[in-house]
């Protein structure tokens, strides 16, 4: 049972999940002008993975990441764990939902995981005592949606056979 | 989407529960870390996790300004020495005047019997990156507890002071930056020595005097210095200039919007100043819960033939 226009792709090594999310981790770090604007490449590579294999990689390893992310950006210890963990959480109850779409649809799906997580961390943030910064805020999420064919198509590359192996 | 037949009967605990499970974990954590600040430890290590991420972050900017510095003109190099070497000079002599000026001081303040001021130093480091949190003002120098940075030191640039460091990783230390929300600098007006705390504005990149009485004698255009008495920076460093009073009829309180003069917001080198002077211990109360505790297990430690032998 396959969704529709998809090809057997083979198996995800682990190696190629570690680096992107160290990937992620650095792209996040990189000195960005205004963080509001930026996505969170560490949400959209952990929404990726509990979509498409959600098997592997899950809440657990979600919070993990999110640890990570916060000791390393100084915040509050929890702020992002608790964030990517319901993104896990989400990303996997919608994973056998959204593969059936197309690209455009997929992107609209991911929009709401991306809010979602961003929302979880404004919540936390406000709850502990800090003001509201600009609905600029909401940009990230969606350029980070708007960014998921793209990292679909980079993510996927290293289990898509070559065309000829595929037509034999 | 793997080959490998479901494993059906033994998937571990359903979604919903490890969501609950890590949900409550992170807001235990968070309560920890918020309220009584027991997780440093852990966070540290996790920081130093991060570290190598962080200091590949910052390579492809360097490399880029390494790029650009390499193919500056001949001519842009000249006249930019020059205007140091101009600068040197001016320094220089203002150096000296410094010195006679700092020698008359300390003769003066001997002759009052006041305290004297011990020298500060002063360490250079370099901004790693801006804090990628939208709702405060980091930054994060690439100086830490290995090079013994400490909590609280205050962090300036050559125009004033930027921020103080707040927290201290083993590779690099966060600076909370004057902007930000939490932040309260006790600052003294330069012009007629009135005295006040500057709190940061948050994401108007601006300082504000709150509370200042509605007859304050405080003009636009003032400049702002540290007052010292604070005991975390030392006095003197300038801080701040006044660009607007907002006193409002109906308000007992006037309120003033000052411009930091450090490059907060630019700039890649501060210095750690180390304020190395000693401070009377603080008052019992204004200990939180923890030293609360402390004093107590201290009390019971102490029985009663310690104290007969220390009297």
């Amino acid at each position: 049972m396959l969704p529709a226009r998809s090809q057997i792709l083979m198996p995800v090594r682990a190696s190629t999940i570690m680096g992107s999310f160290a990937l992620a981790l650095f792209l996040n770090f990189l000195p960005w002008p205004d963080m509001r604007v930026v996505p969170d490449f560490v949400a959209l590579v952990l929404a990726f993975w509990c979509v498409r294999q959600p098997r592997l990689v899950g809440i657990g390893i979600g919070w993990m990441i999110g640890l990570v992310a916060d000791a390393g950006n100084g915040v509050l210890l929890g702020q992002h764990a608790l964030a990517y963990s319901l993104l896990a959480f989400l990303a996997i109850w919608l994973s056998r939902r959204i593969l059936w779409f197309g690209a455009a649809l997929q992107t609209l799906h991911v929009a709401l995981l991306l809010l979602v997580c961003q929302g979880a961390a404004l919540l936390v943030r406000l709850a502990a005592g800090d003001s509201f910064p600009g609905w600029a805020i909401l940009v990230g999420p969606l350029v980070g949606a708007l960014l998921w064919p793209a990292v679909t198509w980079l993510l996927l590359r290293p289990q898509r056979r070559a065309e000829r192996e595929q037509a034999i | 989407m793997d080959h490998t037949p479901p494993p059906f009967f033994k998937r571990g605990p359903a979604p919903l529960v490890r969501l609950f499970f890590f949900a409550s974990l992170s807001l235990a954590l968070l309560v920890i870390d918020a309220r009584f600040r027991y997780v440093e430890g852990l966070r540290s290590w996790l920081a130093l996790a991060a570290y190598p991420l962080q200091r590949i972050g910052t390579a492809p900017v360097d490399l880029a300004a390494r790029v650009g510095e390499y193919f500056s003109t001949q001519a842009r190099l000249v006249a930019e020495n020059e205007q140091l070497r101009a600068r040197a000079l001016a320094y220089a002599q203002d150096a000296q005047r410094f010195q006679a000026a700092q020698a008359e001081t300390e003769q003066l303040r001997r002759l009052i019997g006041a305290a004297e001021r011990l020298a500060l130093r002063a360490t250079p480091a370099e901004v790693l990156y801006v804090g990628r949190d939208p709702y405060s003002r980091k930054l994060f120098i690439d100086r830490g507890a290995a090079q013994d940075v400490r909590p609280g030191s205050p962090i300036a640039d050559e125009d004033g002071v930027i921020g103080q460091v707040t927290r201290v990783h083993p590779l690099v230390s966060e600076v909370s930056l004057l902007t930000d929300r939490d932040q309260a600098i006790p600052v003294q007006v330069v012009r007629n020595g009135l005295r006040a705390v500057a709190f940061g504005a948050g994401a108007s990149g601006m300082l504000e005097l709150r509370f200042m009485s509605a007859v304050a004698d405080i003009q636009t255009g003032d400049r702002l210095v540290t007052s010292g008495i604070d005991g975390t920076y030392p006095a003197g460093l300038p801080v701040a200039s006044v660009v607007r009073i907002e006193r409002d009829a109906e308000e007992t309180f006037a309120r003033a919007v000052c411009q930091p003069v450090a490059g907060i917001e630019r700039g890649r080198y501060v210095l750690i100043l180390a304020n190395e002077s000693a401070h009377p211990p603080l008052p019992d109360a204004a200990k939180d819960r923890r030293g609360d505790k402390a004093r107590k297990a201290r009390a019971k430690a102490k029985d009663p033939k310690e104290a007969d032998a220390a009297r």
